[in-house]
């Protein structure tokens, strides 16, 4: 039953397409590992490492793009997803540290340390286990997306209150997360982490192990996300989307699909910001301010709101973009993505997905005419 | 829950009032409907046709008065889900088809039995579900159709996929608000065709402005006027009266 339902989704160009993303997934951080450095084929450990971080947007838009694109929950808050995935990796990493710390205290942390924290908070017990972690990395997210969802959905905030809503609690997580006293290392965050299930996360080895864990997770939501989408519930939930209240009069309880996609859109976030921290190797509350869900808003609408290759592409694309203009210009970069937000919004409602759907069914008609 | 009053009508209302900012759209309305039963409910724009509707199927609740369906279910307490699934179905004045499904998969979601969304996620179609939506796509004439998506069907069409849905959703009773609005005599007719044929099965209310079409179908009709009943009887009888006539060409 469980093969039925994750292939029911799968279509040829999806097949494909996640076969790509595993490719990438694969390939890249081979070659990192087994070419030589003068090689053409050579890729380098920092192209590596922006991939890696680039697959894990992916994964965010994707999550994104499930509630907003098949559901019409607009969440400007899911950053906070991602970042509270990131905040459980954080604190494993945080406690794989031990006597290296800068203090050398085998038990605190070293911002603790230098807060004058008498013993570790409650809440970090558990974190030095990753078979404790992991888990916590879906569940934390899925908690909250649970309770807000229960509350929100259940007495029918919609549309741009709920938006509003979703924007109201990255922020608050943001103001939290700021405080010292909330035992997560304020302001700095948690970093100068050393190990990841005992490897070290500064080798390369590692970077290249985590760049196709990225990759993995991105195909292996992809495969979910078409099962979801493409069963007989992604009919109903493209139905709540499109006109809710014909659905209640049909019988259906609309808020059990919600609560549904968006608690499995929080824990697929979590999961990638979880990938993400190693990677980049800080989380901070930096990574709740409400700018960043709205960029990852932004990343679906540029791919293609609505199909899941869209928001993977369009996380590629504004990210390449982001990462080249704030190198090259980088007081253009604001104004580019601004711009970009209403060239897309204007020309291009359906994204790049859409685009390039316009420009194969134009073409086959001009070569039989 | 106080058990509310026994009553062999399918349908009991009784003593409905609903205001809005002061302005009583519903006064004090009582009416009884009988299974098997299809009554047209005809009245001038701000009668309270359309609020009526809201009440029975839990969009709007009444300050006072009692909504009763089938004998027992206490339609005040319950919201759209409940009402629905206790067989009540409804269309709307504007046809609000599912406009990126297709007209099979509109008429699939409304087919009666599966709601739960766990349930759907594994959800394989069935023989019984491809044979019944046969039939439905056989009587609202839209087999050729069945493929093509909701926003590219006509208006007449819509609104036949529309009572497509109502029959798929299989309810004990039906509301139909407006069905012929903005419908070509030839749809009209044939919709009238249609009411009738489901009538066989199901008990329905219908709200018209078209008095053609409501002779047409040549049932009971109840005149609403400023929120309460004021005539009821056959087309002829209630087109004699002289306060019908006085609300809908005096002033």
């Amino acid at each position: 039953m469980i093969t039925r339902f994750l292939w029911q989704g799968m279509d040829r160009r999806l097949r494909l397409f996640v076969l790509l993303v595993l490719a990438i997934g694969v390939l890249l951080p081979l070659s990192n590992q087994l070419m030589p450095q003068t090689s053409a084929l050579y890729v380098p450990s920092w192209v590596l490492q922006l991939i890696g971080k680039y697959l894990c947007y992916a994964s965010l838009a994707l999550a994104v793009d499930l509630v907003w694109g098949y559901c019409g929950i607009l969440s400007l808050g899911h950053a906070a997803f991602f970042a509270l995935g990131g905040y459980c990796m954080g604190m494993y990493l945080m406690r794989q540290i031990g006597t290296r710390g800068v203090y050398g205290n085998p038990l605190l942390p070293d911002f603790m340390v230098f807060l004058n924290y008498p013993a570790l908070p409650w809440f970090w017990h558990g974190f030095r286990y990753f078979w404790f972690a992991g888990p916590m990395i879906v569940i934390v997210p899925s908690l909250l997306a649970l309770a807000l969802g229960w509350f929100a959905f259940r007495s029918r905030v919609t549309g741009v209150y709920l938006s509003i809503i979703t924007q109201a609690m990255t922020y608050a997580l943001q103001l939290a997360f700021f405080r010292n006293d909330m035992g997560l290392g304020g302001n700095n965050g948690l970093t100068d982490f050393k190990d990841i299930l005992g490897f070290s996360v500064q080798a390369d080895g590692t970077r290249a192990v985590l760049c196709f864990a990225s990759a993995l997770a991105l195909a292996i939501f992809l495969v979910i996300a078409a099962a979801v989408v493409g069963s007989r519930f992604g009919k109903a939930l493209t139905a709540v989307r499109d006109a809710e209240s014909r659905m209640r009069f049909l019988g259906y309880r609309v808020e059990g699909y919600k609560l549904f996609v968006f608690v499995l859109s929080a824990a697929m976030a979590g999961i990638a910001g979880a990938l993400y921290v190693p990677q980049v190797g800080i989380i901070n509350p930096s990574e709740f301010a409400p700018g960043n869900s709205i960029e990852a808003v932004l990343w679906v609408a540029v791919g293609g709101r609505g199909t899941l290759i869209g928001p993977v592409l369009g996380a590629f694309i504004v990210n390449w973009a982001k990462t080249y203009l704030t190198g090259a210009l980088p007081e253009v970069w604001l104004f580019a993505l601004g711009g970009l937000f209403i060239a897309v919004t204007l020309f291009l409602p359906k994204g790049a997905v859409g685009l390039w759907e316009q420009v194969s069914r134009r073409r086959p008609k001009r070569a039989a005419a | 829950m106080n058990a509310p009053r026994s009553t062999s009508a399918l349908l009991y209302l009784s003593g409905v009032t609903v205001s809005f900012d002061g302005f009583k759209a519903l006064n004090n309305l009582s009416l009884l409907v009988e299974p098997g039963e299809m009554r047209a409910i005809i009245g001038p724009n701000g009668a309270g046709k359309t609020t009526m509707m809201d009440v029975v199927t839990g969009k709007t609740r009444p300050d006072t008065g009692e909504v009763v369906f089938d004998g027992r279910a206490d339609l005040t307490k319950l919201d759209e889900t409940d009402i629905a699934t206790l067989g009540i179905g409804r269309k709307f004045q504007k046809p609000t088809v599912f406009e990126n499904h297709t007209v099979r998969d509109n008429l699939l979601l409304a087919l009666a039995g599966l709601r739960s969304w766990y349930k759907l996620l594994t959800a394989a179609p069935t023989k019984a579900e491809s044979n019944r939506l046969a039939e439905i796509l056989s009587i609202i004439r839209l087999e050729a159709q069945q493929h093509m998506l909701g926003a590219r069907l006509s208006h007449g069409q819509k609104q036949w996929l529309e009572i497509g849905m109502l029959l798929a959703q299989n309810p004990k009773l039906l509301l139909v608000d407006e069905p012929v609005a903005g419908m070509t005599d030839v749809e009209t007719e044939t919709t009238a065709q249609v009411l009738r044929e489901v009538n066989k099965s199901h008990s329905v209310v219908v709200v018209e402005h078209d008095m053609s079409f409501v002779r047409a179908l040549g049932v009971k009709v109840t005149v609403l006027h400023e929120g309460s009943m004021l005539a009821e009887g056959t087309l002829d009888q209630v087109s004699a009266d002289p306060r019908v006539v006085e609300v809908y060409l005096g002033r």
